[in-house]
């Protein structure tokens, strides 16, 4: 036995190795997972603004005229068009993760993840198709 | 093909060394030969003093987990030629203590294992004389996929909220719980659900999903998980809105 044993008091020493800083790194999971994490403050941003653009129109038509020409200014579609993809990055895993989460019966059977996953997707386009039609078709 | 591959093997010898070294060792390469065949050439030919944990090498007994490559996986079931030319890296599985070489030490799993009860638990159990507590195939289906976990701890070692906060109860002792919370013939749900709605129980999975991609017999842990959740906000949504007996 060397004389760097390393014992504890009744074992030899257990090797306890440090989880790194950049864990998240290590595996395309984790990454996916931390951009899905990170998502939530975009999700967050588009709260804010959607509530700015309720308060403007309430204010009167200059107000709005306004915001308008804010939202217009670079900066601002830049973090929106960033605010849009990570949206739709969000919106896309979760729906994909709803079958684990869900288990769903139809009388005795039990209805197939895809089916779940699909019913999502099905509900976001309605969802979309009824707001371009107020907006476009009206 | 080539007909030898280099395995490069994390040694922690804690009678000499502090941390971990890597040892290299190279072994036949036929098609048939797993990860762990690989090991044993190296155990019974090159260097006794190797130490790991296997036993039945069919994907039953879970022990012979390592992280291969940066991956965890059952060594057993890890073919040596899909990493051919190599080197291949064997590594203990993450976010356990090292006892020596490739074996970590388990304690930690078997004691949270343990505390969600995963056995029937019956709240009175009824006479000998009226025979066995029957099930339906649809009832059985209902839990049969968390029932193939065979604790091999490679969700564990996948888990990074398992590594970042060790209070962490796990995907399998989650995921077994769920086992016999779903079995018709079980009564302990409130039992465990006492253990598991704690902050270090299913609340402290954020739904990472590693567990469920490294799961060797596809036992989902991240969907038993967040089922668990489902269940568990709705029973607390009940506690509001329905009356006691109601519920």
């Amino acid at each position: 036995m060397s004389e760097k044993a390393a014992y504890t008091e009744y074992h030899p020493r257990w090797l306890r190795p440090r989880m790194s800083t950049y864990w998240w790194l290590q595996r395309r999971g984790y990454v996916v997972f931390i951009l899905r994490e990170l998502s939530s403050i975009f999700v967050a941003w588009f709260v804010v603004y959607l509530l700015l653009l309720v308060r403007a129109v309430s204010q009167g038509g200059s107000s709005y005229q306004q915001f308008l020409r804010w939202s217009g200014r670079p900066a601002v579609l830049l973090i929106n068009l960033v605010t849009l993809l990570f949206v739709v990055f969000h919106a896309i895993t979760w729906f994909n993760l709803a079958p684990q989460a869900m288990v769903v019966h139809l009388g005795a059977k039990r209805v197939p993840g895809p089916w779940i996953a699909a019913s999502n997707y099905v509900a976001w386009a309605l969802s979309s198709a009824l707001v371009a039609w107020l907006l476009l078709g009206v | 093909m080539p007909d030898r591959i280099t395995l490069q093997v994390a040694r922690y010898r804690p009678e000499q060394e502090y941390e971990v070294t890597f040892q290299e060792y190279e072994v036949p390469c036929p098609k048939d030969w797993v990860v762990l065949d690989g090991l044993n050439y190296v155990k019974d030919r090159v260097d006794g003093t190797l130490s790991y944990r296997w036993s039945c090498r069919m994907g039953i007994c879970g022990s012979c987990g390592m992280t291969v490559n940066g991956e965890p996986k059952l060594t057993c079931a890890t073919f040596l030629a899909d990493y051919a030319p190599g080197p291949l890296r064997v590594e203990p599985l993450a976010n356990f203590p090292v006892i020596r070489d490739l074996v970590v030490e388990t304690g930690d799993f078997m004691q949270k294992l343990a505390s969600v009860k995963p056995w029937i638990v019956r709240q009175e159990d009824k006479p000998l004389s009226e025979g066995e507590y029957r099930q339906t195939p649809e009832e059985m289906d209902e839990y049969q996929q968390f029932s193939m976990c065979i604790n091999c701890m490679l969700c564990y070692a996948a888990c990074p909220i398992y590594g970042l906060d060790p209070h962490f109860i796990g995907p399998a002792a989650i995921a077994l719980a769920q086992r016999y919370n779903l079995d018709s013939r079980d009564q302990g749900a409130p039992e465990r659900l006492e253990i598991l709605s704690d902050h270090a129980g299913i609340w402290g999975c954020t739904f990472v999903g590693e567990c469920t991609k490294v799961c060797p017999k596809d036992v989902d842990p991240a969907g038993a998980i967040q089922r668990y959740k489902l269940n568990a906000a709705l029973d607390w949504l009940k506690t509001f809105f329905m009356p006691r007996g109601a519920r």
